[in-house]
Parts: structure tokens; C-alpha cells; sequence
């Protein structure tokens, strides 16, 4: 008795024999056994979302159950890796079908062949629960993995290997379980995506995750352990943006998800990011890397699944006590996904056709971050950043709305900056951040003066826009010399701050020192200015402010005491 | 996969009944066992004549078809339905070049039947790790797309316009001058077929008349068309794209060829699109257009690009018009969310006679930054568009607020910042129609404009940068001679 496949709709494939499948349980669909994943069960006939493309699928051929649900392989291996949304890397699919990705193309997550340096950090004896250390692996020269006992698994250890090379399917120990059954430990393990992996207790974010761009980390920082979203219609650099902070920011491992996202652009990172030194440890940016790549013109269900795939490898680092970032670009190519199977399960639709199930399920996506207390003790975090692609720049669509609720960072891109290649395009007066206060004591270390002058730079903001709706209507003579002075100002905090080049590079990643001094020295030149007595139309060159412009393109980022030589040196 | 299909079966499968017909789809009431999904489909009619289909839905009790050529005429018994046991394919060897097909693919130059290999023309996708990142940059000789919004061979651009602009005049001077420009690049060895003309693939998507025959004369050598015209049937609009790209792949992946492809009109693609849809009974979601449009329009978009080890490449320029200008139109959307920029054209400069009527604010080439500069075009090229572009910001905003307050009012630097804008639009951004401009040209008129504003305000230059150009604006006597003539022509 075996099911047979009764109808087809797209990349969703109904079969009868309910009764052989589970929830959630992944299928092998066709002949060529397509990757499926069982998403609803009735009396009659078991509906699964098929992974890859249907064309040519045919009514009556075989579906078999695999009596597990959709997993991912953890272990060494993952950096440096460009997988699918499905965890198939896809440079081992490349070696076996070329340039282009063939249907029913099959592939282990990590390699079985590759030899990896064991090095135990137990003794036989050890009474070990779930989480507990094993091991260590050197994966890439940036990173110590650490090999730990799988969440669920606890007993006393029998057998520990000796430093030496192993394979992945090489055993490196045996515990017995307090059940008396005895079971290898290997150098990997599996986990099903949709559960996530268990943790001590969360912690609250309360350090920064620096990522080296200043209207982020001065205006609107993120924690290490936090959840942050930026909404931008097309063409206001999110990608950009996404590319940036996995660049520059400080987490020790990044997950990076191009999620329905342009195919070029998974390349670029590739291309990128093995040429780029990490600002901290000088180690290529690529070997803390691991991405995932479902781009815009793959099956839409594996889109659905990528997001799930990532979070879980960032929760496997996490459990290592390594802060992982982790960037989504885009979850609203996440929910479309959602919102397309869903239609192909005939459900009814909520708002704009997502179904009712969207806020719940990107709440959980989210709530998938955090810093924690691992099982063995450490602390370690997953900061989560998503970028969201709202229709027509709308941020009333449902998908902008939920996440926003979600999420405690909030970073809006504003295509009129965009448009003035005003780049990042983060708008300083609608975008928020939650973390702000819980970081100033953190910030206060770098200079005494962060907390004002951060504050000053916002009210500074807030004036200069209450005042340029004025100049819309009475033009800029309709201004006091002082409400001139602001306007100076403000260009001067944003262009000579706010602004930041990519492809400058003493600009592209400012350490946290250099945006300290950086805004130390611009808003003592403020407040110099803001109090002047002088004419306004000299006020540029008495107040050197054109040099100030310039100088976060012209002081290395390692130098930022360089700027507190320019506040002297006139 | 089709080849296992093929050998399972070496006779196409017939039947004479229909069941239902409803709008493009009909229904075969049957318990099909062998029948794929996706299969192409032929229905002879009574009268004989040839319609060809495909399998949209597929159960055990029946088989729903979506029929190309419509289903009017279609009768419920009396038709013979071949299934085809293989997906929708394309003929492909070197002779399609110089061709001109239907929207299925099928000739109407009065030539031979197309010969050579059937190939799919959905298409599979390029395996991200086998790209390799576009980074040459091509030569289009239009100031405002070379300078401002650099197009980078490899990369999908469009071009966002709407009813009554100049938007097929541009794809055809395009695709008449672009060129690589191997002199350029500092990388040694990519040799002199890069020197080669492009072949262009064009694909009129429900198109008109004339403008098919504007752009069959006007593209002349070697050239690929596949022209789907405004009276067509509309199922058919789904296939032309994808025909011309499947053709396109051939001709850069098989034979190493540099591919231009123009799709034009992506909007109506979309509308058929949508009727197709609502006929199919999905669910609607922006502007009743359904929930796929994303990954429908990203399976066509996405076949751009160039292979690691393979010569030729795919560099797609499609022309959308934005219904009632709207930039936040669905299909305006969500092909700004997959193609890697656009070059949006204005209705207000077009009005003032400015050919072509670029607008600069919203264009936008994402590839720019890692195809020009040094060794690719000119160190100077980065700098450059990022100081016009933030100047040009500026002036618009001058611009508002002199509507609202009058020119009197103005500060003297805000005047600068209303001659720069005239000067970027009538000397920069305007051209001829066979005018071919070559980059250091280009380049050269950039830095003449900028020559129209006080040095400290160029603060997206470095003072290097500055002294290295102000040879070029100072005594720049265009510039004076402009600024005369405008105060002249003001009075």
C-alpha cells in the first residue's frame, strides 16, 4: 500500500493514503523524489508543499513518507557554505549538474569526505546532558567550533576519540542514556527546522551589536541578542544596507539569508566577501559566513523554508556561546511565499490575501532571537535583522504592520533620501530604537559625552524639520539668522555624520571610537555655531565646517584619535 | 524529468471530449494516468485548425487546460486534444538568428520551420554560485545612462515609462550603440569579442503595430524577434518572454554570444497574466493581480545574467508603462524589487521637447558601483555621479520652493543650484537621436556642469578631486555662455 499522487496545483501536490503521513513530516514526491513537506491532513487526501519545481509531475505517481520531519544538518562544515533554501549547498550541486539547478538534484548538507581536526575536551566517565561539551573543531581560522552532546540527548560517557582527523559519519563518542540504550555521538547532528533548539534561560540584550554605521549604532543601535526590521520600497538600499552590517558588523558568526532576492546578488557577497578582512580579527569576512540562498526564481515553497533553515544554524552557533547575526533579506518575500501556498490550499485569506496565520508566524520567526544562557552555561545570542519590501513603498501593508510589532529596532528607508543618494537612507525621525537606553552606560565608556551629544543631535533634527516646513512655504528669508544657523547645522550633522560611503574606505565601517569623537567634535562645532553672534554667510569657512564634512573620509577608522587632534589643531 | 517522460511514451496521447469551458480554460472529464503537469497540450477543432495549450491543474478526475489561442469556437464534443507528453518547447540552432517568429514561436517571415534542438522554455535556474558578478560596463553613448546610471553587461535594466514617451525610440538607439569598450578595462586578456556587436532577442509583448515594425527595421543585422501584437490571442503574451529568453540563453550560453534583450510591454504581460488568473479562479491580492506575480515576473527577470566559464552573456533591457505614471503600480513594483534598477522617464521633461527625458531622482543602476571607476571606466566616475546627483536633489528642492515662493526670494547659491539643473537637463541629459557620446565625453560634460556651482558646495568631492577638475569648468565657456544666454532669454 503506497500513496499515489492525486492532484496538482502548482508547487502544491495532494495525494491519497492520509493516513501514512504526519504533520510536518517530509515527503519524497514522484519518481524522482522530490523534496516535499506535509502541510495539511484530511480523511481522504494528505497535501504537500513540494520544494522544488512540479512541471512534469504526473497524477498516480508514488509519494512516500520519510517519517521525519524537515531537518538540517549541524555540525562543521556550514561557514564558508552557500546553500539552498533546503540546506543543499550549492556549489556541490553545481559539481554535479552545472550551471544550471536540475530537479531532484540531491546533496548532503556537509561533506562527508572532508577530514576534521577532533580535539576532546572530556574525559570517559562524564556525566553529560544535553549541550554539554565534547570537543572542539578549528572550522575555519576564524572559528573554534565547539562539538556539543545534542539538545535532547543526556547520560554518562563511555567512550570519548582521541585527538585525531574524523569524517562526519565517524563516530567521536558513546554515552548511555539513562534509559540503559546506548547511542554514538558524531560530529554533527540533525534538527528539525520549525522546533526551535532549547536554551537555560534568555537574557536581556544589553550590549551593543556594533556594525560600524553610524546613524545605526549612534541613533538607532541594535543589542546583541535584539530584533530589528527595515522596511524600504525598491531602490532605498536595503540590500545595501543588509551587505553592510554582515560586513562590518561585530557578531562572530553571520548567517546571511537572500531570501526571493536577486541572484547577482548572492554572487556579489560570494565574490565579496572572501576579498573583505573583518575590522576585528583581520580573518576574511567569508569565513564566518554562512549563507543561504533562495533567490526570487526558485520554487516559492523552499523560499518559505529558507528563513526557518537559517534561524536554526544560528541557533546551533548560538549554543556554541557565539553571537550570531542573522539577516533576512527579504521576509516579505517570506510572507508572499506564505501567502501563495496558502491560496493554493484554497484557505481564506485575511488582509491582501496573506492568511490570518501571518502575524503568528512571524512573531515566532522573530521571538527566535535573543541572548541566552545556553544549556552548558554560556552566553551567547542570535540578533535577528529583516528587511522588509513593502508594495508600492506602503508601510500600512500588513507585512510592515506585523513585523513592526514584533520587532524593537526599527530602521525606515526614505526614498527621497535615496533618490538624493543620500545613503544609508535610514530617515532619523521615523525610524526608532528600543535599545537606546539600555546601551548609553555601554556608550558613556567610549566618551563622557555620548548621552548629550546624541540627544542634542536629535533635538537639533527635530528643529531643522519643523523649520524647513516653514522655508516650503515662506522661503528661506522668511527665517531668523538663528533658525538659519540650524539649518546649517543639520546639513552639517548629516552630511558630515549621518551620511556614509560604502565604497570610501577610510567611511564604510566607523569603529566605535570614531563615531564617539566623530560626534564629540560635530557638535561642539554646533553648539560654537548655534551660539554665534557672527554673520551667517562666513559662518562656513570661520567654523571650518567644509573640513568637518570631510573629515570622516579623510581619518582611517583605527585612527579615531585623529579626530580629536582636528578639534585641536584650530 | 522530460527524458524518462519521452521514452515512456512515444505517441501522443488523444482524446474527444471536453468537459467544460470556461473563459481560456477548458476541462477534460477523464482519469488520465501518464499525463504531466505543465504538458503542452494541442486541440484541433473542428475546423481543423491547430491550438496549442497547456496543463494547468491536474487531478485524479480531471485535467484543466489553459488554451493560448482562447477557446472561442470550441465546442464540447468533436475536438481532439494531443497531449504532447513533453512541456512547451522551443527549436533552437544557430539559424534562429535574423528570424522573425510569433508569439509561440512559430515563423511568419515566410521561412522554414525552425530545426535543431527542442528546449524547454521555462527555463531552470542558474545556480547562484555558477554566476559570475556583472561588472563590465557597456557603452549605451546616452550621457544620463552612462554617467548617472551606468548599465553593466550581464545586468537587467528597465526602463519605466508610459503611453505617449519616447521609450521605444531609447531601446532602439540603445540597442543601435551600445558597445564594450575593451580599451577601458584594465583586466588583460578579455579580448577582441568583446568588441563584437550585441545580437538582439526582442520580444513584443501585445505590442502595436507599428511599433513591431519600428523595431524590426530599426534593429537591423543580427536579430532575433518574437513579436506578440496588441490583437494577438492573450494567453500567448505568457510564452513570448519566455521564448525570446529560452532563445536568448542559446545564443549566449551555447554559442557565446552577447545577448540584448528587449521585452516589450512587460505591463501588458502582467495584465494577461492577471486575466489568466482570475479565469483559473486565484486568489487576488494588489490590484486583483495574483499573489505569484512576484516569482512569475522574477522567472522571467532572473534569466539574465553571465556563467563562470561560458562566453556570452544575457543583459535585459524591458520597457514597462506605468499605467496613470504610477511608479507604485504592481507591475512598476515588483519589477523595481527584482531588476537591478531602473531608468524611469519623465512626462514633464518630455513635454519641454528634452529627448530622451530621463529622470534622474528615481533612476537607478545598482550594478554601477562595481562596474565603473578605475580600471573599468574612469576613477572619477563614482565621485562625479554622486556629487551631480546630490546637486540635482538640491536644485528640485530650489525648484519646489521657488513655485511656492517666487524666484526674487532666492539666495544667490540657490540661483547657482537653478542654472546647474537647466544646464544638466539641456546640455547634459540632451541629445541627439543617433547622437553616440563615448564616456570621457560624457564624463567631461558632468564636470562642466558642476562648474556652474560655488566649489564648497561639492561636498561629496575630496579636495584632490576638486583640484583635479577645476581645469575643466574655469573658463568652462559653455558654461558662461549658457548662463549669458539664459539671462538674456529671460527677458
Amino acid at each position: 500500500m503506497s500513496a499515489r499522487i492525486a492532484r496538482i496545483s502548482g508547487s502544491v501536490v495532494t495525494c491519497d493514503h492520509a493516513e501514512l503521513f504526519a504533520m510536518g513530516e517530509r515527503a519524497a514526491v514522484g519518481h524522482v523524489g522530490l523534496v516535499g513537506e506535509v502541510i495539511r491532513l484530511t480523511a481522504e487526501y494528505c497535501y504537500i508543499q513540494v520544494y522544488e519545481d512540479t512541471t512534469n509531475l504526473q497524477a498516480g505517481e508514488p509519494v512516500a513518507p520519510t517519517q521525519t520531519p524537515l531537518m538540517v544538518e549541524l555540525g562543521p562544515g556550514l561557514l564558508t557554505t552557500i546553500y539552498d533554501g533546503i540546506q543543499r549547498p550549492l556549489d556541490v550541486l553545481r559539481e554535479q549538474s552545472g550551471a544550471f539547478i536540475l530537479r531532484g538534484a540531491e546533496a548532503k548538507a556537509l561533506s562527508r569526505d572532508r577530514q576534521w581536526l577532533f580535539e576532546p575536551l572530556q574525559e570517559v566517565g562524564a556525566d553529560l546532558s544535553g549541550g554539554a561539551l565534547l570537543g572542539q573543531v578549528q572550522e575555519t581560522s576564524a572559528i573554534v567550533h565547539k562539538i556539543l552532546v545534542p539538545p535532547l540527548v543526556c547520560g554518562h560517557l563511555l567512550k570519548i576519540a582521541n585527538k585525531g582527523e574524523y569524517r562526519l559519519h565517524e563516530p567521536i563518542a558513546l554515552v548511555r542514556k539513562d534509559n540503559g540504550q546506548e547511542q554514538e555521538l558524531y560530529l554533527y547532528h540533525h534538527w528539525p527546522v520549525r522546533q526551535k533548539r532549547p536554551v537555560n534561560k534568555r537574557l536581556t540584550p544589553d550590549i551593543p551589536l556594533i556594525t560600524g554605521q553610524r546613524i545605526i549604532d549612534t541613533l538607532f543601535p541594535l543589542a546583541k541578542g535584539g530584533t530589528a526590521a527595515m522596511p524600504g520600497g525598491f531602490g532605498t538600499g536595503k540590500t545595501v544596507t543588509q551587505h553592510n552590517l554582515a560586513k562590518w558588523c561585530d557578531a562572530d558568526v553571520i548567517v546571511y539569508i537572500g531570501c526571493g532576492e536577486r541572484g547577482n546578488e548572492m554572487t556579489g557577497v560570494l565574490s565579496d566577501f572572501p576579498k573583505l578582512a573583518d575590522p576585528r580579527t583581520g580573518h576574511p569576512l567569508i569565513e564566518r559566513t554562512v549563507m543561504i540562498a533562495n533567490t526570487s526564481n526558485m520554487p516559492v515553497s523552499a523560499r518559505e523554508a529558507s528563513i526557518y533553515t537559517g534561524i536554526t544554524i544560528a541557533e546551533y552557533f548560538r549554543d556554541q556561546g557565539l553571537d550570531v547575526a542573522l539577516m533576512a533579506d527579504s521576509t516579505s518575500r517570506w510572507a508572499e511565499a506564505l501567502r501563495e501556498i496558502s491560496g493554493r490550499l484554497e484557505e481564506m485569506p485575511a488582509e491582501e490575501g496573506f492568511p490570518a496565520y501571518l502575524p503568528t508566524r512571524t512573531a515566532e520567526f522573530y521571538e527566535r532571537a535573543g541572548k541566552v544562557q545556553t544549556l552548558a552555561g554560556d552566553s551567547g545570542s542570535v540578533t535577528s535583522i529583516g528587511a522588509i519590501s513593502p508594495p508600492g513603498g506602503d508601510f500600512s501593508e500588513p507585512v510592515t504592520l506585523h513585523t513592526q510589532r514584533f520587532v524593537r529596532a526599527y530602521w525606515v528607508l526614505d526614498k527621497a533620501l535615496a533618490n538624493a543618494r543620500f545613503f544609508p537612507a535610514i530617515h532619523p525621525l521615523e525610524s526608532y530604537s528600543e535599545y537606546g537606553a539600555e546601551l548609553v552606560s555601554w556608550w558613556m565608556q567610549m566618551s563622557t559625552h555620548w548621552q548629550r551629544d546624541r540627544e542634542e543631535l536629535f533635538n537639533l533634527l527635530m528643529e531643522a524639520d519643523e523649520l524647513k516646513g516653514i522655508v516650503r512655504i515662506m522661503g528661506e528669508d522668511g527665517l531668523s539668522d538663528h533658525q538659519r544657523r540650524v539649518l546649517l547645522a543639520e546639513r552639517v550633522t548629516k552630511e558630515g555624520f549621518l551620511r556614509q560611503s560604502a565604497f570610501n574606505a577610510n567611511d564604510r565601517y566607523a569603529s566605535p571610537k570614531k563615531q564617539a569623537y566623530l560626534l564629540q567634535v560635530i557638535m561642539q562645532q554646533v553648539r560654537a555655531l548655534l551660539g554665534d553672534t557672527g554673520t551667517i554667510e562666513d559662518a562656513r569657512e570661520r567654523f571650518q565646517l567644509d573640513g568637518l564634512i570631510r573629515l570622516k573620509d579623510e581619518i582611517a577608522s583605527d585612527d579615531a584619535d585623529g579626530i580629536l587632534k582636528w578639534q585641536d589643531a584650530p | 524529468m522530460s527524458e524518462s517522460l519521452k521514452e515512456k511514451r512515444s505517441d501522443p496521447i488523444i482524446y474527444t471530449q471536453l468537459e467544460c469551458i470556461e473563459g481560456p480554460l477548458v476541462a477534460l472529464l477523464a482519469s488520465l494516468s501518464g499525463i504531466g503537469f505543465g504538458e503542452a497540450v494541442q486541440i484541433v477543432d473542428r475546423a481543423g485548425n491547430v491550438r496549442h495549450g497547456r496543463v494547468a491543474l491536474l487531478d485524479d478526475k480531471r485535467v484543466t487546460i489553459e488554451v493560448f489561442q482562447g477557446t472561442a469556437g470550441l465546442a464540447m464534443g468533436g475536438e481532439r486534444t494531443r497531449f504532447l507528453g513533453r512541456p512547451i518547447t522551443l527549436n533552437l540552432d544557430v539559424s534562429i538568428i535574423g528570424r522573425r517568429l510569433n508569439g509561440m514561436g512559430e515563423p511568419i517571415d515566410g521561412g522554414p520551420p525552425l530545426a535543431g534542438e527542442a528546449r524547454e522554455i521555462s527555463g531552470t535556474v542558474i545556480n547562484p554560485t555558477a554566476r559570475s558578478y556583472p561588472d563590465e560596463f557597456i557603452q549605451t553613448g546616452i550621457t544620463g545612462i552612462d554617467v548617472m546610471n551606468a548599465l553593466v553587461r550581464g545586468q537587467k535594466l528597465p526602463i519605466f515609462s508610459s503611453s505617449g514617451l519616447p521609450h521605444d525610440r531609447l531601446a532602439i538607439q540603445i540597442a543601435q550603440q551600445a558597445k564594450i569598450r575593451p580599451d577601458l578595462s584594465a583586466a588583460v586578456g578579455t579580448g577582441t569579442s568583446s568588441e563584437q556587436e550585441l545580437v538582439v532577442v526582442f520580444a513584443a509583448i501585445g505590442v502595436k503595430h507599428d511599433v513591431a515594425v519600428r523595431f524590426s527595421e530599426e534593429i537591423s543585422g543580427r536579430t532575433v524577434s518574437f513579436l506578440n501584437l496588441a490583437d494577438d490571442p492573450v494567453m500567448e503574451r505568457l510564452l513570448t518572454p519566455r521564448m525570446a529568453l529560452t532563445a536568448a540563453e542559446y545564443l549566449a550560453f551555447d554559442l557565446g554570444l552577447h545577448v540584448l534583450v528587449i521585452l516589450t510591454d512587460m505591463t501588458v504581460y502582467g495584465e494577461a497574466l492577471r486575466e489568466v488568473a482570475t479565469a483559473r479562479g486565484d486568489v487576488p491580492s494588489r490590484k486583483g493581480y495574483p499573489g505569484y506575480l512576484y516569482s512569475d515576473l522574477a522567472s522571467i527577470y532572473e534569466r539574465a545574467g553571465q556563467i563562470k566559464g561560458k562566453k556570452g552573456s544575457i543583459t535585459q533591457l524591458p520597457i514597462l508603462t506605468m499605467p496613470n505614471n504610477d511608479i507604485t503600480h504592481p507591475i512598476a513594483d515588483l519589477t523595481g524589487y527584482i531588476t537591478e534598477g531602473q531608468i524611469v522617464l519623465s512626462r514633464d521633461l518630455s513635454r519641454q521637447g528634452l529627448y530622451p527625458p530621463l529622470e534622474l531622482l528615481p533612476s537607478l543602476s545598482r550594478l554601477m558601483g562595481d562596474g565603473v571607476g578605475e580600471g573599468l571606466t574612469y576613477a572619477d566616475h563614482m565621485p562625479l555621479m554622486e556629487q551631480l546627483y546630490a546637486a540635482y536633489a538640491r536644485a528640485e528642492e530650489v525648484r519646489m520652493m521657488t513655485r511656492i515662493v517666487g524666484e526674487e526670494d532666492l539666495s544667490e547659491i540657490d540661483r547657482c543650484y537653478l542654472r546647474f539643473a537647466q544646464l544638466l537637463e539641456q546640455r547634459f541629459l540632451a541629445q541627439g537621436f543617433s547622437e553616440d557620446r563615448s564616456i570621457e565625453q560624457s564624463l567631461e560634460m558632468g564636470w562642466r556642469c558642476l562648474g556652474s556651482l560655488p566649489a564648497k558646495e561639492l561636498t561629496r568631492l575630496s579636495q584632490d578631486e576638486i583640484e583635479q577638475h577645476r581645469s575643466m569648468w574655469e573658463g568652462a565657456d559653455d558654461v558662461k555662455a549658457f548662463t549669458q544666454e539664459e539671462d538674456t532669454g529671460r527677458e
